[in-house]
């Protein structure tokens, strides 16, 4: 935690309210986000209890599994689940435009411009927290491999047609949640607490209802009481007043409230199924489904106060400005939804259990390069942040109080303006150190030449201007700064290289496995045992 | 001074005054002790762990129950799993170890019955099991032993999920859990959790090793079983545990000795939950605590600190980590103080660090923007 931020808790604690970490929106957000509130059944593995899904807020679809260890109950949900999921995707999967992309001919081995597709926006996932990007990803794996009716007739318990579809676009957005900086799959929590500093621990804003009782606390009262009654408080039932946001489900809840309800559920099923004649088989069934509605009628009481509480931090976050590069870090999130998208066009098989080399270091090698891309993008598009690196000696902002010209030694001189800023910063400037400042959305670089002592409060610096100005002898107009200026340079880079281009996976050299060989054209299904659940 | 002999009754005594009259002991178990170990500066946790206090009926007579409780849903998961694992005479068990630990192939294994009367009678029980099995040069399974560990002056009772004798003599404990283990991995903080907990079971366990001779081999690795993806087969992985083992000796070794603690108490102090609320705060307000909000999932006790600490305006209650940025500075008012320039040596870097830090703040989110 830089200071900054530290400072920022501790004003929180003495405000009773949340204090801003950040000045502008560093994360997009779509028009219309598919939300998402999963519930899950505890100690089971991949065995939803229930979800609120859905792109409409006053208007959200209950899902529920009445007896989460039934297999057809639960197929029957992930069916009800693709219903909603896949045709919001298909409609941002129709929409392209065409966007030029460099590729790498295979007969020439030559770098060229190739035409292809780029869907013009992508679908957007909202889900309450950490643990739910990881049940999303959970949920994938547990239906990516399965096989329909259509692909296996014969074997038993075969999944609803568009289920495995659904565990491959699920993996994916639960794949592209780990790139730093990616927004087709968000955890609420985790973009609020990058905008908020709330005076608890960062380990307390995992809770969802307590870091809102920070930043909006109800009228009269502080944050602290707020998010304490948010945590804490229960009702005469003993259930707590703010559900957890799951997807893991309160103890309380589960003793006192759901396992009566199931048990209800079980014993009207049994009877039914005893049911002697058509009359009785009648009455039964009504049990049935009183026993079903009262499951539906727990499970909405849990999820929908997470529901209202995510579309309320999704207002927070839209009213704040959003950052001058999201848009680019979306662009990238088109890139990957559309590569998906062409993907399972093509009949590609499911992604396997485990990446080969080339694949996992290609996806190592992304997620470094755009965490630095994006603390580079929100310094630069948040002054707030830009303090925190400002504190941290890797940038430097103050007044050019001088410029002289001067020329490179070449044949062709070309200029090389030595510059002066005075700045109250303490940079980590060594001898020719580069540092970098925007100019027309394009960095500028600039080198460390000499410190010419204090003035004042500040330091003087003289910087060498390298480039960005133009092909003449005199700079064009605008690119040097100018006297009295207002200057920020970092010393990191602005924009991120590509690493050393990897061998394609057929060409894996033996100490990292050899090629991965045939893949079978779909991987195995999970072994079907007797009953999933215990 | 007490007789040597007497010093261990005398404590006894003194801790159960401290539990209250009638008040039966809260056993340690490995969880607790793992927990205890991951905040060996905690005077309090250490002492009422020690004194055996329920710490979760504490909290609720001080007003500040605990959250924890167990979904009965994970409960029966859990149970059936076991059951499951350890069926036919552990023979799925014995043959995980086998496949990641080698030896030869367990055909025939014994497991011997562990019933005794009280834990000291299990544990004596079990370490004669031990012996046996080490000298028969067979497989062993045994299912939930009884082991004892010395915490900070009082023993511990721990009781694994089971332990495996091999034949070459090697012992290795076995941690089964019902989280999934999907592809081949699992969610890192259950598995960190088993591992801390499969670590205080191999100190245990080194305990009775060294008392025979020749010593037997406690292994270092030993066998986490969960049910493979989705299904409720077992898989399992071996898991080493050697950095737990020495974190967990090495904070074991810091606690302090409970009898010091206690020797610091004023005279007359008692945790029983019957005492009026005022009482008992007092009580455990005279033992010192150190909060951290990682406290809030591994005490009972954590929400009464948390609120004490938030009323002192401790800044550990927002982390560990603003702790080690503010130096000297420990409370909110004296570092907002500090970084406004109403208190604090201008010369302490800490101080000159904050003002330069809440400088820049005010600049970036008032001034204009810089660039």
């Amino acid at each position: 935690m830089s200071l900054i931020s530290a400072l920022a808790r501790l004003e929180a604690v003495q405000t009773g309210r949340a204090q801003p970490a950040a000045t502008a929106r560093h994360r997009h957000l779509s028009d219309r986000p598919l939300v998402l509130v999963p519930l899950t059944t505890a100690g089971e593995a991949g065995a939803p209890l229930g979800a609120l899904v859905g792109t409409d807020r006053d208007a959200p679809r209950l899902l529920v599994v009445p007896q989460p260890r039934d297999r057809d109950l639960r197929f029957a949900f992930l069916a009800e689940l693709a219903d909603v999921v896949l045709p919001y995707i298909d409609t941002y999967a129709e929409a392209a435009e065409s966007a030029e992309r460099n590729e790498t001919d295979p007969e020439t081995g030559k770098r060229v411009k190739v035409e292809v597709e780029l869907c013009s926006d992508a679908p957007q996932l909202i889900v309450p927290s950490r643990a739910g990007v990881d049940y999303v990803r959970l949920l994938g794996r547990s239906m990516r491999f399965r096989r329909t009716a259509e692909q296996e007739p014969e074997a038993p318990h075969p999944a609803p047609p568009r289920v495995p579809l659904l565990g491959r676009w699920l993996t994916h957005y639960g794949e592209r949640a780990r790139v730093p900086g990616s927004s087709l799959l968000l955890a609420l929590t985790e973009v609020l607490s990058r905008h908020w500093a709330t005076g608890q621990s960062s380990l307390e804003d995992q809770h969802l209802g307590a870091l809102l009782a920070w930043i909006d606390p109800p009228d009269g009262t502080s944050g602290a009481e707020a998010a304490l009654s948010a945590e804490l408080a229960r009702d005469e039932r003993g259930q707590l007043r703010c559900p957890p946001a799951g997807p893991a489900t309160d103890p309380a809840f589960d003793n006192k409230l759901l396992a009566p309800a199931i048990e209800r559920y079980d014993r009207a099923r049994t009877r039914l199924a005893a049911a002697e004649d058509g009359l009785q088989a009648d009455d039964r069934l009504a049990e049935l489904t009183a026993a079903e509605h009262g499951i539906r009628a727990l499970v909405e009481s849990r999820t929908r106060p997470t529901w209202d509480a995510v579309w309320r931090g999704i207002d927070l976050l839209r009213a704040l400005p959003e950052g001058a590069h999201v848009a680019d870090r979306w662009t990238r999130d088109r890139w990957s939804f559309t590569g998906h998208r062409d993907r399972v066009t093509a009949g590609e098989p499911p992604q396997p259990r485990h990446d080969d080399a080339v694949t996992a270091a290609n996806k190592l090698a992304t997620r470094e390069r755009e965490q630095a891309r994006l603390e580079a993008q929100e310094a630069l598009d948040d002054p707030l942040i830009m303090a925190g690196r400002r504190l941290a000696g890797e940038a430097f902002a103050g007044e050019v109080i001088d410029v002289v010209m001067a020329y490179s030694d070449s044949k062709r001189p070309s200029p090389r303006p030595l510059v002066t800023v005075r700045t109250e910063d303490r940079p980590h400037l060594g001898e020719r150190t580069k540092v970098y400042r925007q100019l027309g959305g394009k960095p500028q670089a600039a080198e460390f030449v000499r410190y010419e002592g204090q003035e004042g409060a500040g330091a003087l610096f003289v910087l060498r201007i390298l480039d960005k100005m133009g092909r003449g002898k005199e700079p064009e107009a605008g690119s040097v700064p100018e006297k009295g200026d207002h200057v920020c340079f970092t010393l990191f880079e602005h924009e991120q290289r590509g690493g050393a281009k990897l061998p394609d996976p057929e060409e894996t050299p033996w100490t990292h496995g050899g090629p991965p060989g045939e893949r079978t054209e779909s991987p195995l299904p999970d072994p079907v045992t007797e009953e999933d659940a215990l | 001074m007490p007789a040597p002999a007497t010093r261990g009754t005398a404590l006894r005594q003194r801790l159960a005054e401290l539990r209250g009259p009638a008040v039966p002991p809260q056993p340690l178990d490995a969880r607790a002790l793992a927990a205890l170990a991951s905040n060996p500066g905690c005077k309090r946790r250490a002492l009422l762990d020690g004194a055996g206090v329920n710490k979760a009926t504490l909290a609720s007579a001080l007003g500040s129950p605990s959250a924890f409780g167990q979904s009965q849903f994970a409960f029966m998961r859990g149970n059936a799993f076991e059951a499951r694992v350890k069926a036919d005479g552990g023979a799925e068990l014995l043959r995980l170890v086998h496949e990641r630990m080698g030896g030869p192939a367990p055909d025939e294994a014994r497991v011997p019955d562990l019933a005794a009367v009280g834990p000291e009678g299990r544990t004596a029980r079990t370490a004669l099991a031990l012996r046996e099995a080490t000298e028969s040069g067979g497989w062993t399974l045994l299912d939930h032993p009884m082991l004892a560990l010395d915490v900070a002056g009082s023993s511990a009772f721990l009781e694994p999920d089971a332990v495996v004798v091999h034949p070459d003599g090697g012992w290795t404990v076995v941690e089964i859990k019902s989280f999934p283990m999907v592809d081949g991995s699992a969610d890192p903080a259950k598995v960190g959790a088993a591992a801390r907990q499969a670590a205080v079971y191999v100190l245990a366990l080194e305990e009775v090793a060294a008392r025979l001779h020749p010593a037997p081999a406690v292994h270092h690795r030993i066998l986490l079983v969960c049910p493979k993806d989705f299904s409720n087969l077992p898989t399992a992985s071996a898991v080493d545990i050697r950095k737990q083992r020495s974190v967990t000796r090495r904070q074991l070794a810091r606690l302090t000795r409970i009898e010091d603690i206690a020797d610091d108490l004023p005279p007359g102090i008692c945790f029983s939950p019957d005492l009026p609320p005022t009482e008992l705060s007092a009580a455990v307000e005279s033992v010192p605590a150190a909060y951290a909000p990682e406290c809030l999932s591994a005490c009972e006790l954590a929400f009464h600190c948390r609120e004490r600490a938030r009323e002192r305006g401790a800044v550990t209650a927002l982390g560990r980590a603003l702790r080690g940025e503010l130096g000297g500075l420990t409370t909110v008012d004296s570092v907002l103080s500090a970084a406004h320039g109403e208190s604090g040596d201008p010369e302490d870097p800490a101080v000159r660090a904050l003002r330069r830090a809440a400088e820049l703040r005010r600049e970036a989110l008032g001034g204009p923007g810089c660039h």
